[in-house]
C-alpha cells in the first residue's frame, strides 16, 4: 500500500515523513521521525506516556492517526526547553525528585504545560484533576504535584 | 485501511455511501481501543474534523448549535454554554481526561452507543436534538432515539451526526448530572443519573426531567420521578420516591464494572442528588440568564 | 524528620542534589526499552493462549512463514526439552513460561513468535499462526485448585514440606509451617479473641512500561539483548537456560527501567527475540502491548486467609494461628514463604502456629511484586490486631508497642533481630498532628504496620579516578528509582569529592563484574556497600601515592576533604586532581574493584497512619490524609526515600480500593487495560506525609536499610481499620471497592 507523506510543524522544525495510514502518530514520531520521548505505556488513552501537544492541545499520541498530524504544529518533550535551557517544569521535576523511574515524565512534563498555559494559578485540586489522564506508578503523585505548584510560581514570576 | 478528511458534508456522505465499510470519526477515543481490542479495522476511516461547521459551537439567541465532532474541552472552555448548561457541561467534561476531552465529541460519545456515555443521560434531559446528515439530506431525531442498543444506533450505515441543537434553557430552570465511579477519574460510569428541573413563580416544581446511564440497554428516563416531582417542592418523601423510582427503572447486568444490585440503589442515590443540584441552579436562574 | 541518631556530620549523604540521570529523563532522551532502533531490524509479535487451560494438538505456522514481510516464525520446538535434558525443575518451568511446548497453563501463554518488516505484517503474520488446542478442565482460585478431584496442571507435582509426602499428585506445590509455644494455653490466657477469613484477588505490579526487548544475533552463536529489567545478568542467566547456551554468549545491556516493583525479575520475551533474530540473521524489537502486560505478566498472588488472634486485657497477643493459601499461578513459587515468615513478625508472640500453601491455578504465574507476599498477610494480621484492640478499647498504636519485636527479640521466623526500628516508627505516628487531626463526618482513622526482611546478596563496583580528579562509579544494579544518586552520594563522601564529580554508571554484563537483581530493596544497601568498598581502595592506594610523592610512610597521610594531608602538615595538601594528574608517575591509573556478599542486611519496618471517607450511599472511600512512617537505617539520599515510601503507600492504596484481576468463567482475563484495572490516579489521592525514621543498620558503612518495599505492606489494613472506624464495617475481603463496602453497609443496616 502506498504510504502517505505528512507534513507538520514539529518542535519548531517543518518536518515531512511517510506512514501507513493506520499507524498511530505515537509510533510514526518514534520510529519515522526518531522522537522517543513519548512513551507507549497502554496504547488507548489510558496512561498519558504519550502526551505532546498539537496545536496547543495536550493529547495522546497514540490516540491519533499519523495522518491526522498533517498541516498541525506539534510539540514534544524533546521541544521542551528551549535551545538547551530547561523549561520551568522540568526544572522543578529535576529539583523536586518528581520522577523516580522517568517513563511516564514526558507525559505528565507536557500536560503540566497545557495545564499551566491555560491555567497559571491551579490550586491543588485542578493540578491533581489535570494530571489525572497520566498514570505514574513509582511516586504516588506527591512530588509531582508539588514540582507543578512551584513551577507554577516560578512561571508567575513569584 | 485509509484515511480520508473530507471538507464538507456532501463529499463526507459520499465517501460513507461509496465504501460499504467506511466509517465516521471524531476524536477516536474510542475507536482506537476498539481496534486495538480486536475489531475489524473499517477499510476507509473518514475524518469529520476537518468540516468546518461540526467543529464549532454557536449561539443564535434561541438555541445553542454544537458540531457533532467539537471536542467536549470547546464546551466546558466556553464560560456562557457551561454558565447555561452546567449540567449536560459537567457531562461532557467528564469524557476521561483532559487529553480525550480534546479529542472526545458529543457525536462520538452518543454513536459509540455505551449505555455508560456520560453525555446522553445530559442530552437527553436536556431535549437535545441531533441533526443527520446522509445520501438524501437532512433529518432531525431527538438525541433519546439515536441508541437503540449497546452499539446499536437508529442511524444508516450512510449517516452521521452533523450538529445538536439544544433550545436555550428557560429561567428558573437547571440541569444536573452525576456519575458514580470507583475512581475519581479515568473510568466508565457505573452509574450516570441527569436530571432537570423548571421552577414554578412559588418554588414548587414545574417540570422535571430524569435519565439514567449504565443501567439498561440504553438510556432510561425515569417517568414515575418525574410525575412525583412536579407540584412538588422536593421534600425528602418525594426525592425518597424519586430515589425508589429510579431504582425501579433500571434493567442494568452484573459485568465487571458493577452489579445489578449496586446499580439499582446507587442509581436512586445519584437520581435524588441531581435533582437537587438541579434546582439548586434553578433557583439562581430567575430572569433569563 | 524523625532522627534517632545525628548525622555524624556528613558531606552528602543525606542530601538533596540533583539526581544524576535526570536531564535525560525530563528531556526524553533517556533510552527506555522500546526506545532502541538498531539497522535492519525487525518487529517481533508473540502469539499466546486464548485458553486457561488447554493441550497444543498442533500449530501450523506455514501461512504465516509465506506472508510478505515475514523473516522467522518460531514455536516452543525451536527450543531445547529442557525436561527431556534432565534440568532442574525450577528451570524448566522458567523454559515453558517462556514458550509453550505441551499445554498452555494460563490465558495469555506464549505459544510462537514471528519477526517481519514492519509491525503491521509481524501482527498479520501472528495472527495467522494456526494452532489447533484441546481444551482442557481448569482452576482459577486456591479454593478450586485445592478442591478434591480438581484439574491438575501439573501431573506429577507432589506437595513438598509435607511428612510423609502424599502419594497423588495434587495442585499444591508445597506446605510452609512456624510453630512456637502451644496455642491451646495461648488462647485460654486470652480475654478477647478474634478469628476472621479473608481473601484478595491477584494485582499487577503496574508499570508503566511495558515488557522490552531487542536482540541481535550473531551466525557464531553469540547475541547481545538490549532490554528493561530488574537485572542484565539475571535475564543473562534466565535467557541462556532456556536456550541452552553458556551466558558467556550472551551480552545483555540495560535500558532505562520503566518501573518493576519486582515484576521485572523474571524474563518473558529476551530467549525469544534471540531465536527469532538467529533465525532471521537480523536484529528483532518484541515490546509487549499493555494487555498482553496484564495477561502474561506479574501479578501477584490472589489468597485466602484465616487470622485468629487473642490478646490479654493488657494488650498483649497470647496467641496467634495463621492459615494461608497463596495462587502462584501456573507454576510453583508463589510468595506464601514469605508471607509466613513475615505475617507477624512484628510482634514478640510466645504462641503461633504460621501454615502455608503454594496453591498452582491456571493463571499467568506470579513474579514477585514489593515485598512479595506480605501485604496480604498483613492485611489480615494488621485488620485482627485492630479489632482486638477495640474490644479491649486500647489505643491502636499502644497495642502494637505492648507487642513490639526489639533488638533480641526472637522473630517468628526464627532468627533474633538485632537493633530495628519498628517502636520508633509507632512513635514516630504518634507524634505527628495527623494522629490528633480532627475528622469530619462519614471519616475514620486506621493505623497499621508492616515489616519486611529486606534483601543483600551479590554486588560489585568498580570506580576510575579520571585524569582531571573526577570519578566514574560503575555498578550493574539497573536503576529502577535513583540508585544511581545513593551511588554518587556515598562515593563523593568516601572520596572527598563533590557529588557533581562523580559520575554513576550501569554497565553491560561483560563490563561489570555480577550484580544480583535490583530487588529485595538491595542497591543502596549492597551495590552501594560495593561502592564504598572501591572508593575505600582507591584511598588507600591515593594515600600510598602521596606518601610515595612526598618520601613518607603511608601512615603519614590522612585523606581528608578530597585531598591527601601530612598529618604533622609537614607537606602541602595533594588533591585528588593532582594525584590524578600525576597518576602515571606514581602507579598507573587509579581505579578498584568490589565485590561482595552483602554483610548483613538491615530489616524494615513501617507503620501508617490512614484517614479515609465514605459515602455511606454509594460506598466509595477516599483516601483524605495519609501518613507514613519507615525506618530507613540511614537516608542516603532522602528524596528517594521519600520516594519509595509514597510510592509503596499509593500503590497498596490502589490494592486496597479498586486494583483486581477479574476473569470470566473461562479463564479469559476481562480487564487488561488501565481503564478497568484501575490504578490510583492523582486525583484519587492526597499528599503523602512521610517521616523518615533513622535507626542505623550496624552492618552497613552508612547505616543504610532497605526502603524499597515494606511501604507497601501495611496500607491495605491501614485503609480497611479506617473504614470501619468511619463506617462501623469491617471489610475482609479486597478490593474494597465500593460495591464491597456498600453490600457490607446494606447489611449492617439489615
Amino acid at each position: 500500500m502506498p504510504r502517505t507523506h505528512i507534513t507538520t510543524v514539529i518542535n519548531g522544525d517543518e518536518t515531512e515523513f511517510l506512514t501507513e495510514d493506520s499507524t498511530s502518530l505515537l509510533n510514526a514520531l518514534r520510529d519515522e521521525v526518531g522522537l522517543t520521548g513519548a512513551k507507549e505505556g497502554c496504547g488507548t488513552g489510558d496512561c498519558g506516556a504519550c502526551s505532546i501537544l498539537v496545536d496547543d492541545r495536550v493529547n495522546c499520541a497514540c490516540l491519533m492517526f499519523a495522518p491526522e498530524a498533517d498541516g498541525t504544529v506539534i510539540v514534544t518533550v524533546e521541544g521542551l526547553a528551549d535551545s538547551g535551557e530547561l523549561h520551568p517544569l522540568q526544572q522543578c521535576f529535576l529539583e523536586g525528585a518528581a520522577l523516580q523511574c522517568g517513563i511516564c515524565t514526558p507525559g505528565f512534563l507536557m500536560a503540566a504545560k497545557a495545564l499551566l498555559d491555560k491555567n497559571p494559578d491551579p490550586t491543588e485540586t485542578e493540578i491533581r484533576y489535570a494530571l489525572a489522564g497520566n498514570l505514574c506508578r513509582c511516586t504516588g503523585y506527591d512530588k509531582i504535584i508539588r514540582a507543578v505548584q512551584e513551577a507554577a510560581r516560578e512561571m508567575r514570576g513569584q | 485501511m485509509k484515511y480520508v478528511a473530507p471538507s464538507s458534508v456532501e463529499e463526507a456522505a459520499s465517501l460513507l455511501s461509496s465504501s460499504p465499510s467506511a466509517q465516521v470519526f471524531a476524536g477516536a477515543t474510542d475507536v482506537v481501543p476498539q481496534i486495538r481490542a480486536g475489531r475489524p479495522a473499517p477499510d476507509v476511516l473518514v475524518d469529520l474534523k476537518k468540516i468546518k461547521e461540526l467543529v464549532a459551537l454557536n449561539s443564535d439567541g434561541d438555541k445553542w448549535t454544537v458540531g457533532a465532532a467539537t471536542p467536549t474541552a470547546y464546551l466546558t472552555e466556553d464560560d456562557a454554554f457551561s454558565h447555561e448548561f452546567p449540567g449536560l457541561a459537567e457531562a461532557a467534561g467528564l469524557i476521561g481526561s483532559d487529553q480525550i476531552q480534546n479529542r472526545s465529541s458529543l457525536g462520538g460519545n452518543l454513536c459509540n452507543a455505551s449505555p455508560a456515555a456520560d453525555s446522553v443521560p445530559a442530552m437527553v434531559v436536556n431535549g437535545v436534538r441531533a441533526v443527520v446528515a446522509g445520501p438524501n439530506g437532512t433529518r432531525v431525531l431527538d438525541v433519546s432515539e439515536v441508541v437503540t442498543g449497546p452499539g446499536q444506533t437508529a442511524l444508516d450505515d450512510d449517516e452521521f451526526i452533523v450538529e445538536f441543537e439544544i433550545d436555550k434553557m428557560p429561567s428558573r430552570s437547571g440541569d444536573a448530572y452525576l456519575r458514580m465511579i470507583p475512581r475519581t477519574e479515568m473510568d466508565i460510569a457505573v452509574v450516570g443519573a441527569g436530571a432537570r428541573v423548571t421552577l414554578a413563580d412559588d418554588g414548587s416544581i414545574e417540570q422535571a426531567v430524569l435519565a439514567l446511564g449504565a443501567v439498561a440497554p440504553t438510556v432510561v428516563r425515569i417517568p414515575d420521578a418525574e410525575q412525583a416531582l412536579v407540584g412538588s417542592t422536593a421534600d425528602e418523601e418525594t426525592l425518597n420516591a424519586v430515589a425508589a423510582a429510579a431504582s425501579e427503572a433500571c434493567d442494568p447486568i452484573d459485568d465487571k464494572r458493577g452489579t445489578v444490585e449496586y446499580r439499582k440503589q446507587v442509581a436512586g442515590v445519584l437520581a435524588k442528588r441531581a435533582v437537587v443540584i438541579a434546582i439548586e441552579r434553578a433557583e439562581q436562574r430567575n430572569g433569563t440568564n | 524528620m524523625a532522627i534517632t541518631e545525628e548525622n555524624p556530620g556528613y558531606k552528602w549523604v543525606g542530601t538533596r542534589p540533583i539526581r544524576p540521570d535526570g536531564l535525560e529523563k525530563v528531556t526524553g532522551k533517556a533510552r527506555f526499552g522500546a526506545d532502541l532502533v538498531l539497522p535492519g531490524m525487525l518487529y517481533g509479535k508473540v502469539v499466546r493462549s486464548p485458553h486457561a487451560h488447554a493441550r497444543i494438538v498442533s500449530i501450523d505456522t506455514s501461512a504465516a512463514e509465506s506472508m510478505e514481510g515475514v523473516k522467522a516464525v518460531i514455536t516452543g520446538a525451536d527450543f531445547p526439552d529442557l525436561a527431556a535434558n534432565g534440568a532442574h525443575p525450577s528451570d524448566i518451568d522458567v523454559a515453558n513460561n517462556a514458550i509453550a511446548r505441551d499445554k498452555v497453563l494460563y490465558e495469555g501463554h506464549v505459544v510462537a513468535a514471528v519477526a517481519a518488516i514492519t509491525r503491521e505484517q509481524a501482527e498479520a503474520a501472528a495472527k495467522a499462526v494456526a494452532v489447533t488446542y484441546e481444551v482442557l478442565p481448569h482452576v482459577l482460585t486456591v479454593d478450586e485448585a485445592m478442591a478434591d478431584n480438581a484439574p491438575l496442571l501439573h501431573e506429577a507435582m507432589i506437595t513438598k514440606g509435607v511428612d510423609p509426602a502424599p502419594e497423588e499428585p495434587s495442585n499444591i506445590a508445597s506446605k510452609i509451617l512456624h510453630e512456637r509455644g502451644d496455642l491451646d494455653q495461648g488462647f485460654g490466657e486470652a480475654d478477647a479473641v478474634v478469628e476472621r477469613e479473608f481473601s484478595t484477588k491477584p494485582v499487577h505490579q503496574g508499570y508503566i512500561e511495558p515488557h522490552a526487548a531487542v536482540a541481535d544475533a550473531n551466525s557464531d552463536g553469540r547475541a547481545h539483548i538490549w532490554c528493561s529489567s530488574q537485572g542484565h545478568f539475571q535475564m543473562r542467566a534466565y535467557t541462556a537456560t532456556v536456550l541452552g547456551v553458556s551466558p558467556g554468549t550472551l551480552k545483555v545491556t540495560a535500558a532505562e527501567i520503566g518501573g518493576g516493583f519486582g515484576g521485572k525479575t523474571v524474563i518473558y520475551l529476551e530467549p525469544l527475540a534471540v531465536r527469532l533474530s538467529q533465525r532471521a540473521g537480523r536484529p528483532v524489537k518484541l515490546v509487549m502491548d499493555r494487555d498482553e502486560v496484564f495477561r502474561a505478566t506479574g501479578p501477584t498472588s490472589g489468597t485466602r486467609i484465616k487470622v485468629k488472634m487473642g490478646v490479654s486485657k493488657d494488650g498483649k497477643i497470647t496467641a496467634a494461628e495463621v492459615w494461608m493459601a497463596y495462587e502462584a499461578g501456573a507454576y510453583a513459587g508463589s510468595p506464601v514463604g514469605a508471607a509466613g515468615m513475615t505475617a507477624i513478625a512484628c510482634y514478640d508472640i510466645p504462641n503461633f502456629v504460621v501454615e502455608g500453601y503454594d496453591v498452582v491455578c491456571n493463571k499467568p504465574r506470579v513474579a514477585a511484586y514489593r515485598a512479595p507476599g506480605a501485604p496480604m498477610a498483613a492485611f489480615a494480621v494488621e485488620s485482627v490486631l485492630d479489632e482486638l484492640a477495640r474490644n479491649i478499647e486500647m489505643d491502636p498504636i499502644d497495642i502494637r508497642l505492648a507487642n513490639a519485636a526489639v533488638e533480641g527479640t526472637q522473630a517468628s521466623y526464627g532468627p533474633k533481630f538485632p537493633r530495628i526500628g519498628f517502636v520508633e516508627t509507632l512513635e514516630a505516628i504518634k507524634e505527628h498532628p495527623n494522629y490528633t487531626a480532627e475528622l469530619g463526618p462519614n471519616q475514620g482513622r486506621g493505623v497499621a504496620a508492616g515489616f519486611w526482611f529486606n534483601a543483600g546478596m551479590m554486588s560489585s563496583a568498580t570506580v576510575h579516578v579520571n585524569e582531571n580528579g573526577t570519578a566514574t562509579v560503575v555498578t550493574g544494579s539497573p536503576d529502577i528509582g535513583g540508585s544511581r544518586q545513593s551511588m554518587a552520594l556515598m562515593a563523593a563522601e568516601e572520596l572527598g569529592i563533590p557529588y557533581e564529580s562523580i559520575k554513576p554508571v550501569v554497565a553491560d554484563t561483560e563490563t561489570v563484574g555480577f550484580n544480583d537483581v535490583t530487588g529485595g530493596s538491595r542497591v543502596t544497601l549492597a551495590t552501594g556497600a560495593a561502592v564504598v568498598d572501591a572508593c575505600r581502595l582507591i584511598v588507600e592506594d591515593l594515600r600510598g601515592r602521596a606518601a610515595k610523592t612526598w618520601d613518607v610512610e603511608v601512615d603519614q597521610v590522612e585523606w581528608v576533604d578530597g585531598q591527601a594531608q601530612h598529618v604533622d602538615g609537614a607537606q602541602p595538601p595533594l588533591s585528588l586532581n593532582d594525584l590524578a594528574a600525576k597518576s602515571g608517575r606514581t602507579g598507573g591509573p587509579i581505579s578498584a574493584n568490589a565485590s561482595l556478599n552483602s554483610r548483613g542486611v538491615g530489616a524494615g519496618f513501617s507503620t501508617q497512619l490512614c484517614d479515609v471517607e465514605v459515602d455511606p450511599e454509594t460506598g466509595v472511600t477516599r483516601v483524605v490524609r495519609y501518613l507514613t512512617a519507615q525506618d530507613a537505617g540511614r537516608a542516603i539520599s532522602p528524596d528517594y526515600v521519600e520516594g519509595q515510601m509514597q510510592g509503596g503507600v499509593v500503590q497498596g492504596i490502589g490494592w486496597a480500593l479498586n486494583e483486581e484481576y477479574i476473569h470470566d468463567t473461562e479463564g479469559v482475563m476481562e480487564n487488561p487495560s488501565f481503564l478497568d484495572y484501575r490504578m490510583p490516579v492523582a486525583s484519587d489521592l492526597p499528599m503523602i506525609d512521610c517521616a523518615i525514621v533513622e535507626v542505623p543498620n550496624p552492618a552497613h558503612p552508612y547505616g543504610v536499610r532497605g526502603v524499597g518495599e515494606v511501604g507497601i505492606v501495611p496500607p491495605m489494613a491501614a485503609v480497611g481499620n479506617a473504614i470501619h472506624d468511619a463506617v462501623d464495617v469491617r471489610m475482609t475481603e479486597l478490593p474494597m471497592s465500593p460495591i464491597k463496602v456498600l453490600e457490607a453497609l446494606n447489611e449492617n443496616d439489615g
